[in-house]
Parts: structure tokens; C-alpha cells; sequence
């Protein structure tokens, strides 16, 4: 392995920064967590993704101090973290809102946790000079939140919190209130400031693209569990589900029967007579046994003519075409009334497009390219 | 043209409901008592012409405001007016903001209740109220017997009309006049604050000083004015449960009018007064703007 690669997940030495351990959080008698462990080492940018009432952020309040697991326990440095209140607790949050006290000006928001450290105050003019360099708003110091814009505010809220030089930094749904180009600028720069700070990132998210864009592992939680915890490549190749290969991104999924005709492959089949699909599993599939077959839409080639080296075609015709500017998905129904989703970069002008509405075309698929998935 | 009449409309209702008394209470401290109907005069009699109007003016004075100088009793009055309403305005901030903290920190299903407990007394009159009090704070009233019965104290207090009484009876009264503006202003006040605040290392304690109490100020502000500016001329309290101790301009000024059928001298007592509450009006309409700007 390389040891550039930054992946502490994999080295089983490595100690993790941060440690949940069978953590469980009712609310009264709704569960938002459910005996969940998780490992997060130092200088991840680590994301929970999940949808709203998944029970992410019920994960990072419980690492902020405003929850208290109900069962189990969160470790901080090996160090059970239960009894810390938050004002004592070497982990800032940004909150969802900024929660920017609006009669402060921007430079006394940023001050603010330094002051309650009771900071010799040279060393709290340097910070404070420090942070609103690393935020570029070294124009807006004596601005109050109000006179500065919704980007602005959020980098504001970005510098109080890296003021103090947290251990852990929580940020919850940062871009949200963003505009979406604002957004994905801010993703980068986020990006950047977690590696000069070297500071462990916590971000909680709904947006998987946002997710994929920032963090070096995302754990994919649904109804108070983890679903998925690994990098977004392999969350994104190797989804562990169907759940977690249909939250990230979009993807075709195949219900089939599994028969095995070799090491690791399986043939699946789908549909009264269409030919058995191929694809590859390091999973065990009994034959006949249920499954799913994963597949990404930009991994299917469209064609007007079979292609004669395809391991898996099928034919149908063309039912909708979405055209997004530099791809156009191809809404293709077959036969039996399924509809599969093709995408294909459109390197060629729109009037050179080769195909068009009620189109007959055939559609392609390596063995590979599919994954397959028991439930 | 339209906009003109909009604009018009609540000009000439100040025109007609303040500046038009304001000039006959005005015009009537300048002129002399008499023992007529009014009791003052000159009065302005439109037959005699051009010729009449110039008499009428040349028989104003400022005669009575010399007076307020002369006699100890006005300026005494005027600056225990102010004392007794510097001093209930603080007192009714100390027993209204926690009252409008725990309002604004209810849960939601439980605010209107609480909204509704507090204007609750306006829907009996208010001098039924102040009566009220007179029955609770008297030698032989309800607080003395609890506390005789419970055997606190053995001989009873005398609270009515005393200074004590009337600042019982302020409190309770312009309370809700506290309350509602603290109450609105903590209430849109973002709970992430707090969190932010004790995230960025504050106790409870330094959290509430620092970012609850700061931005609840204008309310405080707001509050305070409209409890001080109506209890500096304040006159049925302190003439119901205040004793003869109790020194308060609108009682003069009461006086003046019914017990010594000076209109002239009440008149000027009550200009005086007007100069007087001019200041935190103003100071007032000056917060109440800035907080709308930053609101905006």
C-alpha cells in the first residue's frame, strides 16, 4: 500500500480520534440512534449522510454535549467524554444557522470563545487577525452579521468556530443556505482550511454530492444505523446495499434470481425470456436466491446495433431522453415495460444527436460494471 | 393627490386630538384664575374684532410658571415623581424579566396561556384593581391576617399609605407593560445562540449575561419606557394607597384642578409635566427606530 495515501481506517494500529461505542439515543420511545460503534481518526473529513430524521444530527449534538448518549459511550481521545459539559469540551460546532450573535460585530464573534479562554489579549488580536485571513474577511471585521451576505456569514461562522483550535470540529449542514455555485466554491475552500488547520472535520449532510466532494470517508445512516461507512469511491462502486447504492447518485437496480456459473460470477435472471444477465460478486449468492443488480446509468452504452462482444444487452426503445448540457440520460423501456437509465456524455452538438424519442437501440454493459447486491 | 390626503389623515388627527388641546391647556396657563365660568381669563371674544384678539394676547403672562419656581411643593413633586418612577420602573424590571424568561423558555403549546395569564387583569377595570389592593395591604387585610395566622409577624404591618403601598400597587399594575416587550424580544431570539455561546466555552451563567441579556435589550428598553413615562404623572395610585408622604406631581396637579379650581396653575403644572416626559419619548421613538433598522 502506499503510505502517502492518507488512510488511517485501514492500518489497524492507527488509534481513532474519536470512538462510539454501542451508542443508543432514545427520545422517549423514538430511537434516533440504535447501538451504533464508528471510529473516526485524526484529520478526517468525515461526513454523515443520511435523510432528514436519520439521526445524524442527533450524532453530532451528542459529540457537542447537548445530548447525552442513553446507552453507551463516546470517546474522545480514549477519554469517555459522557461527563464533559460542552463549554469544557475541545470540539466546536457550526451550527446550521451560524448562530452569530447579532450584536457582535464579526471581529468580536470570532473573539468571543477566545475571551471566555481568558486569552492574553495580543495573542487575541494575532488569532483573530489569523482567522479572518484564512476566511478572507479581513474587510468585514467591524461589519455586524447583518450587513454582510449569506457566504460571508457562513465563513464568519467557519472562523469562530476554527478559533480555538478545536481537536473536533462539528459542522452541520455549513452550506446549506447557500446558493448552489457558492455551494460547491465553498466545498473547496472548506476542503482547503481542513487541511492547513489539520483540524478533524465532522460534517453532517443530506447532500451526497456534497458528501462525496469534501470528505475522506462518508457514513451512509438511515432510521439511527450506519449503513455504509467507507471513501466515496468505494461507497460509490462498491455500495453495500441496495439503500445506500440508490441515496448515492443515481442507479438502475435489477431484481433477479442468482446462479452461479464460476468464481465470483453469477448469472441473474430477470425477466421471462430475456437472456440471463452477467455480473461479478465477491458476495455468495446461493442458486435461485434473490437479489439486486446495481447499476450505475453512465456505465450502460447505448447503441443502434447489438454490440457483438456485449456480455449483457438488452433492447428497448427510447422513452425519455433528460438532456442536462454536457450529459444526456436516456430513459430507455424494455419489452417488459422496465425502464433503464443510460447516460452518455454528449461530445457531439444536440442536432448530431444520434437518437431520439420511440428509438429502437440496444443497451450494454461489461461484466464488471454491475454490482450485486443481496437486499 | 392621493398621497397627499393619505399623508393628510393622520396629521389632522394629531391636528385635532393633541395640538388643539395642547394649545387651550397651553393658552390656559398663561391666563389668570377668576371666579367665573371658566374659571380663567381673558377669554378670546371674537366680537370686539382685531382690537379684541390684541387685548386677549396682551393679558397672557407666565405668571403661573414663575409661581412653580416660587413654591417648593412643585419642584419637590416633580423630582419625587421621578424617584418614585425611576425606582418602581427598576423594580418592575427585576420581577418582570424573569417572568418574561419563563415565558419565552415554555414549551410552545404553553405560550398563549401564559401570553393570555398576563393580560388577563386588564379585563377588569383598573381602579377596581387598585381597590383591591387597598383590601389585601389595609391593617385588617388579607396579607396582615396570613401572615398573623402563620405567625410571622404579631402585630400587624401598616403598608397602606405608605410609599410601600404605592410601589406594590405600580409593579402590579404596569407589569404586563414590562413583560410583553422582554417576552417578544427573547422569544425570536434563535436557541442556537445559547448552544453557540456555551459551545464557545460559556457557563449558563456568562451565556445569558452575554448574549441573552445584551439582545433582549430592546425590550428592557422599550419596557422600561412604557412603564416610566405613564407613573411620572401617575395620580390613582398613589392618591388610593399612597399616604400623605406620598409626594407625586399628578396628584398636585389633581389638586390643583378640583380641590383649588386653579386651572390656570394646573395648566402650567401640566406643560411642565409634558416638558418633562418629552425626554424619554423621545429617547423612546429613538430606540424603538434603531431596532427596526437593525430588524430591517
Amino acid at each position: 500500500m502506499n503510505s502517502d495515501v492518507f488512510a488511517p481506517w485501514d492500518d489497524p494500529q492507527a488509534k481513532p480520534l474519536i470512538q462510539f461505542r454501542n451508542v443508543t439515543k432514545r427520545f422517549g420511545e423514538f430511537t434516533a440512534i440504535d447501538n451504533l460503534s464508528l471510529d473516526i481518526f485524526e484529520r478526517e473529513f468525515f461526513a454523515l449522510l443520511g435523510p432528514s430524521g436519520c439521526g445524524k444530527t442527533t450524532m453530532m449534538r451528542m459529540l457537542a454535549g447537548f445530548e447525552t448518549p442513553t446507552e453507551g459511550q463516546i470517546l474522545l481521545g480514549g477519554k469517555d467524554i459522557d461527563p464533559i459539559p460542552p463549554n469544557k469540551r475541545a470540539v466546536n460546532m457550526m451550527f446550521q444557522s451560524y448562530a452569530l450573535f447579532p450584536h457582535l460585530s464579526v471581529w468580536e464573534n470570532i473573539a468571543f470563545g477566545l475571551r471566555r479562554d481568558r486569552m492574553p489579549k495580543h495573542d487575541l488580536e494575532d488569532r483573530v487577525e489569523e482567522m479572518l485571513r484564512l476566511t478572507r474577511l479581513e474587510k468585514f471585521a467591524r461589519r455586524k452579521p447583518h450587513q454582510i451576505s449569506g457566504g460571508q456569514r457562513q465563513r464568519v461562522a467557519l472562523a469562530r468556530s476554527l478559533a480555538k483550535a478545536p481537536k473536533l470540529l462539528l459542522l452541520d449542514e455549513p452550506l446549506g443556505a447557500l446558493d448552489k455555485k457558492l455551494r460547491q466554491d465553498t466545498q473547496f475552500e472548506l476542503m482547503d482550511i481542513q487541511e492547513k488547520t489539520g483540524t478533524t472535520f465532522v460534517i453532517v449532510t443530506h447532500d451526497q454530492e456534497e458528501a462525496m466532494t469534501v470528505a475522506s470517508r462518508v457514513a451512509v445512516m438511515d432510521q439511527g444505523q450506519l449503513m455504509q461507512v467507507a471513501t466515496p469511491d468505494r461507497i460509490y462502486e462498491n455500495p453495500a446495499s441496495v439503500y445506500v447504492a440508490d441515496f448515492i447518485g443515481d442507479v438502475n437496480i435489477i431484481e433477479g434470481r442468482a446462479t452461479s456459473v464460476g468464481e465470483d460470477t453469477y448469472q441473474v435472471d430477470w425477466a421471462e425470456g430475456q437472456a440471463p444477465l452477467t455480473a461479478g460478486s465477491a458476495k455468495n449468492f446461493e442458486n435461485g436466491q434473490l437479489c439486486h443488480l446495481a447499476i450505475r446509468p453512465e456505465k450502460v452504452t447505448i447503441s443502434a446495433e447489438r454490440p457483438a462482444d456485449a456480455v449483457n444487452a438488452v433492447q428497448g426503445k427510447v422513452h425519455d431522453i433528460a438532456y442536462l448540457g454536457n450529459l444526456s440520460t436516456y430513459h430507455v423501456e424494455l419489452a417488459n415495460g422496465t425502464i433503464i437509465k443510460a447516460q452518455t456524455a454528449n461530445t457531439r452538438r444536440i442536432s448530431r444527436r444520434s437518437f431520439t424519442w420511440e428509438d429502437p437501440v440496444w443497451l450494454s454493459w461489461t461484466a464488471t460494471a454491475a454490482v450485486l447486491l443481496a437486499d | 393627490m392621493r398621497r397627499a390626503v393619505l399623508i393628510a389623515i393622520p396629521y389632522v388627527w394629531l391636528l385635532a386630538l393633541f395640538m388643539v388641546p395642547f394649545f387651550i391647556v397651553l393658552k390656559i396657563s398663561l391666563s389668570d384664575t377668576a371666579l367665573a365660568i371658566p374659571p380663567y381669563t381673558p377669554t378670546l371674544d371674537f366680537s370686539a374684532g382685531w382690537a379684541g384678539i390684541k387685548e386677549f394676547f396682551s393679558q397672557l403672562d407666565l405668571e403661573n410658571f414663575v409661581w412653580l419656581t416660587e413654591d417648593d411643593l412643585y419642584w419637590k413633586a416633580y423630582l419625587s415623581s421621578v424617584k418614585i418612577a425611576l425606582i418602581s420602573t427598576f423594580l418592575t424590571l427585576l420581577v418582570g424579566y424573569p417572568i418574561a424568561y419563563g415565558m419565552a423558555r415554555a414549551p410552545e403549546e404553553w405560550r398563549p396561556t401564559l401570553m393570555m395569564l398576563v393580560i388577563l387583569p386588564f379585563w377588569t377595570s383598573f381602579l377596581i384593581r387598585v381597590y383591591a389592593w387597598m383590601g389585601i395591604l389595609s391593617n385588617e387585610g388579607y396579607l396582615n391576617q396570613l401572615l398573623l395566622w402563620t405567625g410571622i409577624i404579631s402585630t400587624p404591618l401598616t403598608i397602606l399609605n405608605t410609599s410601600t403601598a404605592v410601589y406594590i400597587g405600580i409593579v402590579y399594575t404596569y407589569l404586563p407593560f414590562m413583560i410583553l416587550p422582554i417576552y417578544s424580544s427573547l422569544e425570536r431570539m434563535d436557541g442556537s445562540l445559547i448552544e453557540a455561546a456555551e459551545d464557545l466555552g460559556c457557563s449558563r451563567a456568562q451565556a445569558f449575561w452575554l448574549v441573552t441579556v445584551p439582545l433582549s435589550k430592546p425590550g428592557i428598553i422599550a419596557g422600561c419606557f412604557l412603564v416610566m413615562i405613564p407613573v411620572i404623572g401617575e395620580f390613582v395610585i398613589p392618591s388610593l394607597l399612597g399616604g400623605s408622604g406620598t409626594l407625586m406631581i399628578g396628584k398636585v396637579l389633581w389638586e390643583e384642578f378640583f380641590s383649588n379650581r386653579d386651572w390656570p396653575v394646573a395648566s402650567a403644572v401640566a406643560i411642565v409635566l409634558l416638558l418633562i416626559l418629552v425626554v424619554p419619548i423621545v429617547l423612546f421613538q429613538r430606540n424603538q427606530q434603531k431596532q427596526a433598522e437593525a430588524d430591517g
